[in-house]
């Protein structure tokens, strides 16, 4: 089938501000956005700037905004859009991150965040040559939080850094919980303290729109809240 | 974050028109025809498993830097879904030598035995290291590291199916992935994000330096190192139908070999059994350790057929071979013939919990790509290009070794899907990948922070980058040509259709001409995105031609070798050929042509014999 995709570009070299390009382009519905964005790059305009790599949801790389929708382009498929809202898809960068250059934007200031929480285990016991011991039920109260591949599409769906671009982030805060509900680690106070204040965990205000974008369907807006629930038990 | 200040020069004597400035001025970067040089003791190309582990290991120890194509967690490593292994014994009696057997026997004995040896000893400690990391693996009841069935890991040589795959669900690369990169962040690894290699600086026959594109910049910069690991991963985008992400175009190998480094085994590239039909994506083997079995249109459990003892786990070259005999006999489920038929892959026996809890990304892509549930309607399957077994010579401590005397090219390292050490021989059994780049990575890292501190640093010459430099000029001097992507798709087709699962001479001599008129056309092809920053047609132009010349020494390797063996099976040569050909190809790619010499295999451990299952 023919589809549309209105994509916005953006050339910091020789723009002056971002505009939209429309590139028709054949695509079987069972495809991924990617596939269509791929024809277009290597076939009709090959300075169409994005990223991409795994192809299938689990790099993070090609996270963009989708008709609005922040996902990832590998883990779309066209007849996932076009069937509801038609055969024009429109495409835009991640928001609240500078753009570079088209699709791409700056995850410099998004991985700065990450970085805070000190997204590492915490923990200098010594352990005796073997692994430290972990029952199922303790592994798997963390589970979700795991899966996180950094993709960004949480941060750029969350309303409150429209409002406040200091706020930390969903991500950053569900990776701090990875690491506080980890029965090995002994972070917990140092990362609590870090979230206690007006760019921590309190500027979330349950709009869920990052439960709904994350591609890893992390509950992060639970883990939020339980976070906030970890520093009332703990730092009040 | 960066723990040392790269000490960044203006290079004056060397530029041209440039003037002093520093890594903070960053408009300086941007001007024309700068010379930067950046100074480090290590420099590690490539950001997964074994670049991030060497980068751990060299960083607490010498000034480190760790350039990328990518963004660090983006890599490949984080595709890997079912296992690591270790004889850990935490589930079942197991044993390291029994690991090692195993990985000998599973690559057709074009193994070097003392490497695998090695391999399969530090595999415990290396797992449990990963552990106390803070990888989240999963658990047994009473608190250790879980253990399931992979492809050819066995019991008492060859018993029957042994639970050695250590894992974490079907996400096992992502973990090891994030937790290497989470350790990184805790010791202050100085990352360069999207710096794609595009030179190899040796002077003499000693490594000194990598010359980069900077994706942000356009510029071409110059990192003068005591030692330089390449980590780059594979290179399954030389198939149509791959596992592999975008960024597996194999630029370290590519690189290497255009400065004179040989290659080896390239011949051996493993189609694994299980893509996603007409997609490539990954289905883990561990489905088939979990239960799952293979089917073809009559329902039939045809690996009963082909290997008696471990079936449906039989190691991954003999299950695509089968699958694909399968097809040509009409067994396909559409049951035409063609190649492009597929199989099923049963998984509905294992229930919606053990899918749930063991293989949640596989019920997701198959959710996502299928439109199924795997706990309900068997997953269409096809084979996928999957795994390079050949790459950079190395030894057990990741140096590169420049001919088949074993000479050692002080100061280069190569880690890795790109390395070939070599522990995998003719066909890699699951899980060995990410133990491979775990350990060897780590072997690396340890031994590059002991060189550089005894090694003297050489300044390459002022012309050293001049012939990088010239190679990006011509794909962007504004002239006309053809653009990439018709090269890329008869590329791929041709290695899928020529260089595949079966291969004869004739097909091997038809794609060896096709992939030389498509270098040929590759040196009239030029970018159409005329921008300096941010050029991702540029990024791929550099791999097309990575991969291009990889595709011309593949197959020539593969054409001369007149045996069938692991992963490389002749139809003309259907037999292995122990007292001809138990030998692992070199290959020179010189300008046009590729020469061929060859090195003894290590058998000192077990003597070569016949490979049932």
């Amino acid at each position: 089938m023919k589809i549309i995709l209105n994509i916005q570009r953006f050339n910091p070299d020789t723009d002056t501000g971002p505009y939209f390009q429309e590139y028709g382009v054949e695509a079987d519905p069972n495809e991924r956005l990617l596939d269509a964005l791929m024809r277009i790059k290597r076939f009709q305009d090959g300075s169409l700037g994005f990223r991409k790599s795994c192809a299938h949801g689990v790099c993070g790389s090609d996270a963009m905004r989708i008709n609005g929708r922040d996902g990832l382009a590998c883990k779309t498929l066209v007849k996932d859009v076009v069937e509801k809202e038609g055969e024009t898809i429109t495409v835009e960068p991640l928001r609240y991150l500078p753009v570079q250059r088209d699709l791409i934007v700056d995850q410099k200031p998004f991985f700065t965040k990450y970085r805070f929480i000190k997204p590492y285990l915490i923990n200098d016991e010594e352990v005796e040559g073997k692994e430290r011991l972990q029952s199922p039920e303790e592994r798997m109260v963390f589970d979700d939080t795991t899966n996180c591949i950094l993709c960004a599409a949480c941060y750029s769906a969350c309303p409150v850094l429209g409002e406040k671009r200091g706020f930390v982030g969903p991500a950053a805060i569900a990776q701090a919980f990875r690491f506080i509900a980890d029965s090995r680690d002994r972070g917990r106070d140092e990362r609590l303290q870090l979230l206690d204040n007006k760019t921590g965990v309190w500027p979330c205000q349950n709009h869920f729109k990052c439960t709904e974008a994350c591609p890893r369907s992390i509950l992060i807006t639970k883990r939020i809240n339980q976070t906030k629930e970890l520093i009332k038990k703990h730092q009040r | 974050m960066i723990r040392s200040t790269p000490e960044l020069e203006i290079d004056i004597l060397h530029s041209r028109g440039a003037k002093g400035g520093s890594l903070s001025t960053a408009q300086n970067i941007h001007q024309k025809e700068i010379h930067v040089i950046y100074q480090f003791d290590t420099v590690i190309v490539g950001s997964g498993g074994a670049g991030l582990y060497a980068a751990l290991e060299a960083g607490q120890k010498s000034k480190t830097a760790v350039l990328s194509k990518l963004y660090p967690i983006r890599s490949h490593t984080g595709a890997a879904q079912g296992g690591i292994s270790a004889a850990l014994g935490n589930v079942e009696e197991d044993k390291a030598e029994w690991h090692a057997f195993d990985t000998v026997k599973g690559g057709d004995y074009l193994v070097d035995q003392q490497a695998v040896r090695i391999l399969a000893e530090e595999a415990i400690q290396a797992v449990y290291d990963l552990e106390n990391r803070g990888l989240p693996f999963n658990r047994t009841p009473d608190g250790r590291i879980d253990q399931r069935r992979f492809g050819g890991h066995t019991r008492n040589f060859g018993e029957g199916p042994v639970r050695r795959a250590c894992y974490a669900a079907d996400r096992t690369g992502h973990m090891i992935l994030q937790t290497l990169y989470q350790q990184c962040i805790k010791h202050n690894v100085a990352f360069f994000d999207e710096y794609q290699v595009i030179d190899l600086l040796l002077h003499g026959s000693t490594c000194n330096g990598v010359v980069v594109v900077e994706l942000a910049t356009g510029e071409i910069h110059t990192f003068v190192a005591k030692a330089v690991l390449f980590a780059t991963g594979g290179f399954g985008r030389m198939f149509r139908i791959t596992s592999n992400a975008y960024a597996s175009t194999g630029d370290g190998p590519a690189v290497c070999a255009r400065r004179g480094i040989p290659l080896e085994d390239m011949e051996f590239f493993q189609f694994h059994p299980t893509g996603i039909m007409g997609l490539g994506i990954l289905i883990t083997e561990a489905v088939r350790g979990e239960g799952g079995v293979l089917r073809n249109r009559d329902g039939e459990r045809f690996m009963e057929r082909y290997s008696p003892t471990l079936l449906d786990l039989a190691p991954r070259d003999i299950v695509s071979r089968a699958i694909i005999t399968e097809l040509r006999a009409g067994k396909g489920i559409r049951g035409d013939g063609k190649i492009d038929d597929y199989l099923h892959l049963d998984a509905t026996g294992l229930g919606k919990e053990v899918l749930q809890s063991k293989l949640p990304d596989i019920s997701s892509f198959c959710q996502t790509y299928l439109g199924i549930d795997p706990a309900a309607s068997p997953i269409p399957v096809l084979p996928t290009a999957h795994y390079a077994m050949g790459g950079i010579p190395t030894d057990v401590h990741g140096r590169v070794l420049g001919d088949a005397k074993g000479t050692i090219v002080d100061g280069l390292y190569a880690a890795g899907e790109c390395a070939c050490i070599s522990v995998h021989g003719a066909n890699r059994l699951g899980t060995n990948s990410l133990l491979d780049l775990v350990v060897f990575g780590r072997r690396a890292g340890r031994h590059i922070a002991d060189y550089v501190r005894q090694a003297d640093l050489v300044m390459p010459g002022k012309d050293a980058a001049d012939e990088a430099r010239a190679r990006i000029a011509r794909l962007t001097d504004g002239g006309t040509g053809p653009h990439g992507g018709e090269i890329t798709d008869e590329m791929q087709i041709v290695m899928m259709e020529k260089v595949g699962i079966y291969r004869n001479e004739n097909d091997m001599r038809a794609a060896i001409a096709a992939i030389q008129a498509l270098r040929e056309r590759y040196q009239h092809v030029r970018v159409q995105d005329t921008g300096k920053s941010f050029n991702t047609d540029l990024l791929e132009l550099i791999e097309l031609g990575n991969m291009l010349d990889l595709c011309l020494v593949t197959a020539t390797s593969a054409v001369a070798r007149q045996e069938s063996r692991g992963a490389h099976s002749r139809e003309d040569f259907p037999d292995r050929d122990d007292g001809a050909w138990l030998k692992h190809t070199l290959a020179f790619l010189e300008q046009d042509a590729v020469r061929l010499d060859y090195k003894e295999v290590d058998t000192s451990i077990w003597k070569p014999k016949p490979r049932t299952y």
